[in-house]
């Protein structure tokens, strides 16, 4: 397969070491911080939950451009459209179910 | 049945030009993408069913009680060096390099299996302390969850050594390529939800 061949895949492009390190360096980073905090107790309990969650996320996108290489350009614009419409129902299904399933807990056990 | 269709795509396209033929692996990896998106939503759904139950202990172990953290950092690590090893391995069939590539497949393999036993080891444990799926709603949702991730990473495995066997005995083919691309975006998936598991199911697990 020739090189401008490979060049021209649009399903996925491929990257490079670069790319592939510097998703690596930021993942070890992003890894390293949350498990620290939790592990060292030192922080409260909002404190820790709070930036576990914001790294979670920003490794997450760290992921979706170093490792699958996830960009606005045309040839990615389908990967991405799709992948915002599932971010969309995600957000609404688990964030309905939750507010539902708590509220209903809430109603029916109020003990717990 | 999809296969044959695709074999048959394949066979029209090259028959006339190979261009035609790169854009139907395209439309293939591009149709493994929107596969990926409702996995997503299958691990959507374990996840609320899991946030839902974590609390639903019945007088069993919380999180608290029954996660190691420094275990479950190896696992991690583990698996991030195995997506990273797997991206050495597309640069290395992009560059038409068989022997290299092969040989960072089975790297990456040996990464996942190592994370798959780490795993079958913890939930082992976990089953000979008297804390299986069955003792409350918080260990079957646990059981699930992290269960549904290894399964995947399992089927990941048989398919990565699928892969290595059909690299090394008919090179890398347009056709090897194009699997190779939708594994590759099959295993990175993995990772992401990995960060997920870890993040919500141990970390605040034990933060809580």
């Amino acid at each position: 397969m020739s090189h401008a061949h490979a060049q021209s895949h649009a399903g996925e492009s491929h990257g490079s070491v670069r790319s592939y390190a510097i998703g690596f360096i930021l993942s070890v980073i992003l890894t390293a911080i949350p498990f620290a905090m939790v592990m060292s107790g030192h922080f409260s309990r909002n404190v820790a939950l709070t930036s576990m969650v914001v790294l979670g996320v920003v490794q997450i996108l760290v992921h979706l451009v170093c490792f699958l290489h996830m960009n606005t350009s045309s040839e990615g614009r389908w990967n991405l459209l799709a992948f915002l419409f599932t971010v969309l129902i995600i957000v609404m299904l688990v964030g309905l179910a939750i507010w539902i399933m708590v509220n209903a807990d809430q109603l029916m056990m109020p003990w717990m | 049945m999809s296969t044959a269709i695709l074999d048959s795509q394949h066979g029209v396209s090259q028959a006339h030009d190979h261009d035609h033929d790169h854009d139907s692996g395209d439309m293939t990896v591009f149709g493994f993408w929107l596969y990926l998106m409702t996995d997503c939503i299958l691990f959507a759904s374990v996840f609320a069913t899991y946030a839902v139950l974590v609390n639903h202990t019945a007088g069993g172990p919380s999180g608290k009680d029954i996660f190691e953290l420094p275990y479950v950092l190896v696992e991690t690590a583990l698996l991030l060096v195995s997506s990273c090893t797997y991206g050495m391995a597309m640069l290395a069939a992009h560059k038409a390099d068989k022997g290299k590539t092969i040989a960072w497949l089975f790297l990456t393999f040996l990464c996942g299996l190592g994370f798959i036993g780490m795993e079958i080891n913890e939930f082992h444990h976990l089953i000979m302390e008297g804390f299986g799926p069955n003792r409350s709603a918080f260990l079957s949702s646990f059981f699930t969850l992290v269960g549904m991730h290894g399964l995947h990473v399992t089927a990941g495995l048989v398919w990565m050594v699928v892969m290595m066997a059909q690299v090394y005995s008919r090179g890398l083919t347009p056709q090897n390529t194009t699997r190779l691309s939708c594994l590759s975006l099959f295993w990175h998936f993995l990772d992401i939800v990995w960060i997920c598991v870890f993040t919500v199911v141990y970390l605040m697990g034990v933060a809580q």
